[in-house]
């Protein structure tokens, strides 16, 4: 294996990497542009957490060839567990390369688009230069979104058109099986007017470590009375350096939920933002976290209401443990005019051991007087009332503990669509609290 | 027949003394019952016997069936055979009603062993039956969100689905209307027998006309001040506590106060 790193990509490496897959002209310009932009940028500035040393720069390669699953089968057990066995909708990732692609020959025929992001921007051009990184993620906005557009390397995209209500889930995994692979990943998610889908992805690293760098952007886009339910499990590996930006934008009479488990065991950066831009929108977003180790994490979830009318909701739970550290900002954003918004917030944290750090960081910002607004936030340890209520009924403190530790981000677990799924966050909640 | 020995019981919560010196001892077969005005140590005695953990028994002992109650953690208290239904029983969000007792009664029984879902479905639906309480009770989350009566007819569902030897009941029929007291007491007298027995805390005398105890004990000031059968709870309901504080000569019946 090399230990070389390559500190930077070139503008040859960039153009050399667009040209071989084929992308128009203008997508490799956004590239060589952001690419320039990248050196300049400053890096994000996430409250309360420094992360001025971290290294998000370095990674050993660019992009790991990786194989194809020519079925199911030929996945590994760990994923195997997280599709179900009628999972008609479904992109499967291998590192770099798309993997495995399957969709409902009925969705195909109403207009669903579901492909790998490359292929996306070969053949879905103009969806693409209308939606990606144009709104809800921009390029110029630091560092690190700059480096992910200069360097995309995977992702992919979801369009559902008009008026049509996808019952089944899609399902999308990113596979991690090379320690040599950095993820620069996008996923772009096009809801068009009056449509609804379940979308969940997965995270997976399936080696122990990492080497590389996982910048992460996922784009949702609800257009007028449109409804998306975003779902993810990240378990990716320690050793990348993480950040995933996850953004919503609701027009009309739209719907965003999330529910994302962040089950990590790199240092994480994430950003969830939703922009409620559309009056009644709706934008409601579940966070669950499970710290251990060294690791140092910060969760910035933000809800920005333009839109009357528009209700925000964010619940953030975060377990602790062993000298984990991790900041839960949340951000509920009124502007000027949204009159009758309602932005609510929870962010909880339990701490398991005494040198676990926990800051939940309730913020709001309200430029318009006719609105209503709460938070409600707590840093503590699993309270004892509790343990001696459950284990007066026989049960042990490590089992009272499990139970209301797991309850305690049910939240999350309870919503998620997909069984496997479920299940696999139920199971890697109980490896990373024991 | 086990029998539940409470001798010369002194507790303290936060270096404040509460009991002074607790004497009961109850057997399987009986209903005992203790009464007295609010403040007078009443939920003291049944947190200390559960093993709470701000309460801290300072003299005595509690003896099941010989063994050393006071050594045991709390889940070896429940396991031994000893219940307490809680006059503020904790919620606890994310965990179903059902879970939560299906985990309390594999917590008695072998690794391998566990009861069978659909057994424990059956026996939960009855017994939800017989507390008229709602099937849809059993998926909410623990006690969260329940009225004060439906958290006291779960602690009794509780109760009927753990089966122990020994339950103390803690003001179960505060806050509940007549029909639901009735519903309640019909889940306890379906427990009664030569493998239960009973301590039912209460300041009032109506939840006794559905349940007669065997053995009625007054407290007050942190001991028990008079016992006797079921007639002291029918004195008491009809003449209140005065005349136990005149024949005592006690002028304030709480705990901060010495005779
Ligand atoms: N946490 C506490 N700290 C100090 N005193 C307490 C605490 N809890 C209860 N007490 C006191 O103990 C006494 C007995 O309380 P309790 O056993 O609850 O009485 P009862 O159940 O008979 O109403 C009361 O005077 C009460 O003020
Ligand atoms: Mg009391």
């Amino acid at each position: 294996m090399t230990v070389e790193t390559k500190l930077t990509m070139t503008e040859q490496d960039v153009r050399s990497f667009s040209a071989s897959h084929s992308e128009p002209e203008e997508f490799t310009n956004l590239r060589v542009q952001a690419l320039a932009a990248a050196e300049a940028l400053p890096l994000p500035k996430p409250d309360k957490t420094k992360i001025i040393n971290w290294n998000f720069t370095d990674f050993p390669v660019h992009t790991v060839q990786s194989s194809t699953y020519a079925s199911l089968d030929e996945l590994p057990e760990q994923v195997k567990s997280i599709v179900d066995t009628d999972q008609k909708n479904l992109y499967i990732q291998h590192n770099n390369t798309p993997a495995y692609i399957s969709l409902d020959k009925n969705l195909q025929q109403q207009g669903v688009i579901l492909t790998d992001i490359q292929t996306a921007i070969r053949e879905h051009g103009d969806l693409v230069a209308k939606y990606f990184m144009t709104e809800a993620v921009k390029a110029e906005e630091h560092k690190l979104t700059a480096l992910h557009a200069a360097l995309l390397n995977g992702g992919m995209f979801l369009y559902v058109p008009k008026n049509l209500a996808i019952k089944n889930p899609v399902q999308a995994i990113f596979v991690h099986d090379n320690e040599e692979a950095s993820l620069f990943n996008h996923a772009l998610i096009v809801a068009d007017k009056g449509s609804e889908v379940t979308y969940v992805e997965n995270y997976i690293s399936t080696v122990p470590k990492a080497k590389g760098q996982a910048n992460i952007v996922s784009e949702v886009f609800a257009e007028d009375n449109a409804s998306v339910t975003y779902g993810a499990v990240d378990v990716l590996a320690e050793g990348f350096t993480t950040y995933v930006n996850r953004r919503g934008v609701a027009q009309r009479d739209a719907r965003i939920e999330w529910a994302l488990g962040m089950m990590n065991d790199s240092d994480t950066i994430s950003d969830n933002t939703t922009f409620l831009i559309g009056d009644n929108s709706v934008g409601d977003t579940k966070t669950v976290v499970v710290g251990r180790g060294t690791q140092k994490q910060n969760f910035t979830t933000q809800v920005i209401h333009w839109g009357k009318n528009s209700d925000g909701q964010i619940l953030k739970h975060g377990v602790m443990k062993d000298s984990a550290s991790a900041i839960f900002n949340g951000i509920g954003k009124i502007e000027h005019g949204a009159t009758k918004a309602n932005a609510e917030q929870e962010s909880r944290v339990l701490m398991l051991s005494p040198k676990a750090r926990g800051d939940a960081n309730p913020i709001l910002l309200i430029d318009e007087d006719d609105v209503t607004a709460g938070h409600a936030a707590s840093v503590g340890r699993v309270d004892p009332l509790q343990l001696y209520y459950l284990m007066s009924r026989g049960i042990t403190k490590q089992e009272a503990e499990r139970l209301v530790i797991h309850g305690f981000l049910a939240p999350v677990v309870n919503v998620l669509p997909i069984e496997g799924v479920k299940k696999q966050l139920t199971e890697v909640i109980e490896r990373k609290v024991r | 027949m086990s029998t539940l020995v409470i001798k010369d019981l002194h507790v303290e919560i936060e270096g404040k003394q509460i009991l002074k010196g607790v004497n009961i001892t109850i057997n399987t077969s009986e209903i005992h019952a203790i009464m007295g005005p609010n403040g007078t140590g009443k939920s003291t005695l049944a947190s200390a016997i559960m093993g709470h953990p701000k309460y801290e028994v300072t003299q005595g002992t509690i003896e099941l069936d010989g063994e050393d109650v006071l050594a045991m953690e709390v889940d070896e208290r429940a396991r031994a055979g000893l219940f307490l239904a809680m006059q503020y029983p904790s919620e606890i969000s994310g965990v179903t009603n059902a879970d939560f007792m299906r985990s309390a009664m594999n917590a008695r029984r072998e690794e391998g062993n566990e009861v069978s879902l659909m057994k424990f479905i059956r026996e939960l639906d009855s017994k939800m039956e017989t507390l008229a309480m709602d099937q849809d009770m059993a998926q909410r989350y623990l006690n969260e969100g329940f009225s004060g009566g439906e958290k006291k007819r779960n602690e009794i569902l509780q109760m009927m689905m753990i089966k122990p030897t020994f339950a103390v009941l803690d003001e179960i029929d505060s806050g509940l209307d007549i029909d639901a007291l009735k519903v309640v007491s019909d889940g306890i007298n379906q427990m009664k027998g030569e493998n239960f027995g009973c301590l039912i805390i209460t300041h009032y005398q109506r939840l006794l006309n559905y349940i007669t105890p065997d053995h009625v004990h007054v407290m007050m000031q942190g001991r028990v001040v008079k016992s006797g059968g079921p007639e002291l709870a029918h004195k008491l309901e009809a003449e209140g506590y005065d005349w136990i504080k005149a024949e005592l000569g006690i002028e304030d019946e709480t705990v901060g106060q010495e005779a």
